[in-house]
C-alpha cells in the first residue's frame, strides 16, 4: 500500500501542467537528437544544463530524463530508415531494422520498435517504483567494499557483454579509469597527470570525452563512407504491425524487457549493453538464425524493448545509490548537485515528491513518446532526408556549444578535438570506446571506495571476499568472466557482432 | 610480411596501450605510493598502469605469435576528414572569444565542410550563414550563451 501512496504522490507531481509540459519538451527534444546521428543525449543535456538552473529541481530532472529516453526512441527511427544509428544503443537495430525497411516493411519495424519500447518502458517503470524502497534499504548496508565490488561487477559485465576483442575492451576500461584520475587528488591535494596545465586541475569533464570520441570521432569515421549511395527509406508504409509480426514479437519483447530491466541496474549497464545482449539471445533462440541480419522482426523487437527498459532502470543506481551508470547519469548527478540535492539513498525520504515525480514522469513520457512517434513519423523522415553533408557541420556546432557550456571554457573545446582524433584512431583500431567512457565515469569513485575499504580493513585485501554482499557481487563478476571460457558463448558473441 | 605485421590493428593497439601504461606508471612514480592500508595518490594509478602495460604486452605477443591479418592500417586511415573536421573545431575554439559566435560558426562550417571531397564552397557559405543565424538566435538570445556575437 505504501507503493500506492508513493505512486499517487508521483502522479500528482508528474501530471501538474508545468511538469507535463517539461516532460513533453524533454521527450520531443530527445527524439529529435536521437534521430539526428552524432548528437546524442549527452550533448543535448550538456547544452540545456545551464537553462535548468532557473527551474524547480523536479521539473529540471523530468525534462532531462525525458531527453534521455526520448533519444532511445529517436535513435531507432534513424537506424531503421537510414541505417545510421542515431544513438549508440540503436546500433543493433540497424542490422534487422534497416533490412526490413529495404523490404518495404519500415512501418512495421518502426511500429514494433515503438510498441515494444512503450511496453518495456512501462514494465521498467513499475519495477523501478517497486524495487526502489527495498533497494534503498539494501544500499544503506553498502560500505566502501561493496561499492567497489559493485563497480568491478559493472565494468566486467560491460566488457564481457560488449562487442569486440576482450583484451582491448579491458585495456580501454583501464585507460578510462586512468583518464578519470586526472586532476587534483581529493585525499592528498596533489595534482596528478595534469602536466602542469591549470585547466586540467579539476579533471576533464566527461562531456569533453564523450563529445570528442562519440561526437567528433564518429563524424570523422562517418565521412569516410560514401553517403551519396545511402538512401533514406521514404516509403514507410503502415506503422501498424501485422498479426504475424505481433505473434513473432511478443516473446522477444518480454525477454528484452526483462533483460534490459536487469542489466540497466548494473553500473555500466543501461541501454546499449541491454540491446546487444538481447540481440545475442534472440539470435540464439531463433528457429532460423540465418534470417537475422536479413530482416527478422525479432531482431528489432527484442533490442528495442531492452534498450528502453535498460535506459529506464539505469536510473536506479543513480537515484538509490548515487552511482552513475553512464555518461548521461553522470550529467544527471551534476544537475542534481546544482540544485543542492546529493544523490543517494536519502533522496527518497528527503525529497519524495522529486523521487516519485521523476519515476512516474518516465511512464508518462513513454506514453507521450508513443503518441509522438507513430503519427509524427513523417516529420522525422523529412528530417532524415537532409543530406549528411549539411548535417554534420551543424552537429559539430552543437558539440562545440555543448562542450563549451559545461565550464564556459574554450580550452575544453580544444581538448575535445584531441579526443575526437583519438576516438577516430580507436574506431580504426577496432577498440570499442564505450568501456573507456564507463571507466572514466567510475574512475574517481572506484579509487575513493578502494582507499576507504582498505583503510577500514587495515590494509587487508580479503575484506572484499569476507563481506557477504561484496563477495556475492564479485562472484557474479567471476561468473560473467567464466561465460567467456564457454566456447558456445564465445561463438555466439562473435556471430552476433559479426560485421555484415 | 614484417611490414604488414607492424601495420596491423592489434600491433598498433598493443603498442598504444603499452606506451600509455608505461607513461602512467612513470607519472604515478612521481607521487607517494603509501601502503595498502593508507594508499597514497600514486597507488591506484600505478596499479592501473601496470595492468594496462601487461595487457598491451599480451596484445603484442598474441600478434607476433598469430601474425597480423595482412591488413594495412595506414592505408585505411583517411587523413582528409580527420584534418579538416579537427581544424574546423579548433578554428571555432580560437575564434569564439575574440571574433564572436557569428564568425566562429562560419569558420567551423567552412573548414569542416572541406572534409568531404568535392565540397561546394558557395553551398558551404550559405550553410554557414544559416547555422550562424540559427546559433545566435537559439544559443545567444535563447539560452544566454556567454560568448560575444560580434567581434569585440
Amino acid at each position: 500500500m505504501e507503493l500506492l501512496s508513493h505512486l499517487s504522490l508521483g502522479v500528482e507531481t508528474a501530471l501538474s501542467w508545468s511538469n507535463l509540459l517539461y516532460c513533453l519538451l524533454g521527450v520531443t527534444l530527445g527524439t529529435l537528437v536521437g534521430v539526428l546521428p552524432g548528437i546524442g543525449p549527452v550533448a543535448t543535456i550538456a547544452m540545456l544544463l545551464p537553462v535548468t538552473y532557473g527551474l524547480p529541481p523536479t521539473s529540471a530532472l523530468i525534462m532531462l530524463s525525458g531527453i534521455y529516453y526520448g533519444a532511445q526512441y529517436g535513435g531507432s527511427t534513424a537506424a531503421i530508415l537510414v541505417n545510421l544509428p542515431g544513438e549508440s544503443s540503436s546500433l543493433v537495430t540497424c542490422l534487422d531494422g534497416h533490412a526490413l525497411a529495404k523490404k518495404g516493411r519500415a512501418g512495421a519495424a518502426l511500429g514494433i520498435a515503438a510498441i515494444g519500447s512503450f511496453f518495456a518502458g512501462t514494465a521498467a517503470t513499475v519495477v523501478v517504483a517497486a524495487a526502489a524502497v527495498p533497494l534503498a534499504a539494501f544500499a544503506l548496508k553498502f560500505g566502501p567494499a561493496e561499492y567497489f565490488s559493485l563497480m568491478v561487477l559493472g565494468l566486467i559485465a560491460a566488457v564481457v557483454l560488449a562487442q569486440g576483442d576482450i583484451f582491448k575492451a579491458i585495456a580501454m576500461t583501464l585507460l578510462g579509469l586512468l583518464l578519470g584520475l586526472i586532476g587534483i587528488d581529493v585525499n592528498s591535494g596533489e595534482e596528478r597527470f595534469t602536466f602542469g596545465i591549470p585547466e586540467l586541475a579539476e579533471g576533464i569533464s566527461f562531456v569533453v570525452i564523450s563529445m570528442g570520441i562519440f561526437g567528433i570521432g564518429e563524424i570523422i569515421a562517418n565521412l569516410e563512407r560514401d553517403h551519396s549511395r545511402e538512401q533514406v527509406i521514404r516509403n514507410v508504409g503502415s506503422v501498424l504491425p501485422s498479426r504475424e509480426d505481433y505473434r513473432r514479437s511478443w516473446k522477444p519483447v518480454l525477454r528484452g524487457s526483462a533483460l534490459g530491466t536487469v542489466l540497466g541496474v548494473l553500473p555500466g549497464g543501461g541501454a546499449m549493453l541491454s540491446a546487444f545482449a538481447s540481440y545475442m539471445i534472440e539470435k540464439r533462440l531463433a528457429k532460423d538464425p540465418s534470417e537475422f541480419g536479413k530482416g527478422a522482426i525479432e531482431g528489432v523487437a527484442g533490442p528495442e524493448s531492452a534498450n528502453n527498459a535498460g535506459a529506464q532502470t539505469s536510473f536506479i543506481p543513480l537515484l538509490v545509490m548515487g552511482l552513475p551508470s553512464n555518461a548521461v547519469m553522470a550529467l544527471m548527478i551534476g544537475a542534481m548537485m546544482i540544485h543542492g540535492i546529493v544523490p543517494g539513498p536519502q533522496v527518497m525520504t528527503e525529497r519524495p515528491e522529486l523521487f516519485w515525480g521523476v519515476i512516474v514522469s518516465m511512464w508518462v513520457g513513454n506514453g507521450l513518446l508513443l503518441l509522438l512517434n507513430l503519427p509524427l513519423i513523417g516529420v522525422w523522415v523529412r528530417l532524415l532526408s537532409v543530406p549528411y553533408r549539411m548535417l554534420y557541420p551543424a552537429i559539430l556546432l552543437f558539440c562545440c556549444i555543448g562542450v563549451f557550456s559545461v565550464n564556459n571554457s574554450l580550452f575544453d573545446v580544444l581538448l575535445a578535438v584531441g579526443f575526437g582524433l583519438l576516438g577516430y584512431l580507436f574506431i580504426k583500431l577496432q577498440c570499442e570506446p564505450a568501456p573507456l567512457l564507463l571507466g572514466f565515469v567510475l574512475g574517481p569513485l572506484m579509487e575513493e571506495n578502494l582507499r576507504r575499504a582498505m583503510l577500514l580493513s587495515r590494509g587487508d585485501a580479503t575484506v572484499f571476499f569476507t563481506r557477504p554482499i561484496s563477495a556475492s557481487l564479485l562472484l557474479i563478476a567471476l561468473l560473467f568472466l567464466a561465460l567467456l571460457a564457454l566456447p558456445h558463448f564465445r561463438a555466439t558473441r562473435k556471430v552476433a557482432f559479426a560485421e555484415d | 610480411m614484417r611490414i604488414s605485421l607492424v601495420n596491423s590493428r592489434d600491433f598498433v593497439s598493443g603498442l598504444l596501450f603499452l606506451s600509455l601504461g608505461l607513461l602512467s606508471c612513470y607519472l604515478s612514480a612521481a607521487h607517494s605510493l603509501g601502503n595498502a592500508m593508507r594508499m597514497g595518490p600514486g597507488y591506484f594509478p600505478l596499479l592501473l598502469g601496470v595492468v594496462l602495460s601487461i595487457l598491451g604486452l599480451v596484445l603484442l605477443v598474441r600478434c607476433l605469435r598469430l601474425g597480423g591479418e595482412g591488413e594495412n592500417l595506414l592505408a585505411s586511415l583517411h587523413w582528409r576528414p580527420a584534418l579538416f573536421v579537427g581544424a574546423g573545431v579548433v578554428a571555432f575554439a580560437l575564434l569564439a572569444q575574440e571574433q564572436g559566435l557569428l564568425l566562429a560558426t562560419l569558420g567551423l562550417t567552412l573548414l569542416s565542410g572541406l572534409a568531404r571531397r568535392g565540397a561546394h564552397v558557395p553551398e558551404l557559405l550559405g550553410l554557414g550563414a544559416a547555422l550562424a543565424a540559427f546559433g545566435v538566435a537559439v544559443f545567444s538570445f535563447g539560452l544566454g550563451l556567454p560568448l560575444p556575437v560580434l567581434p569585440v
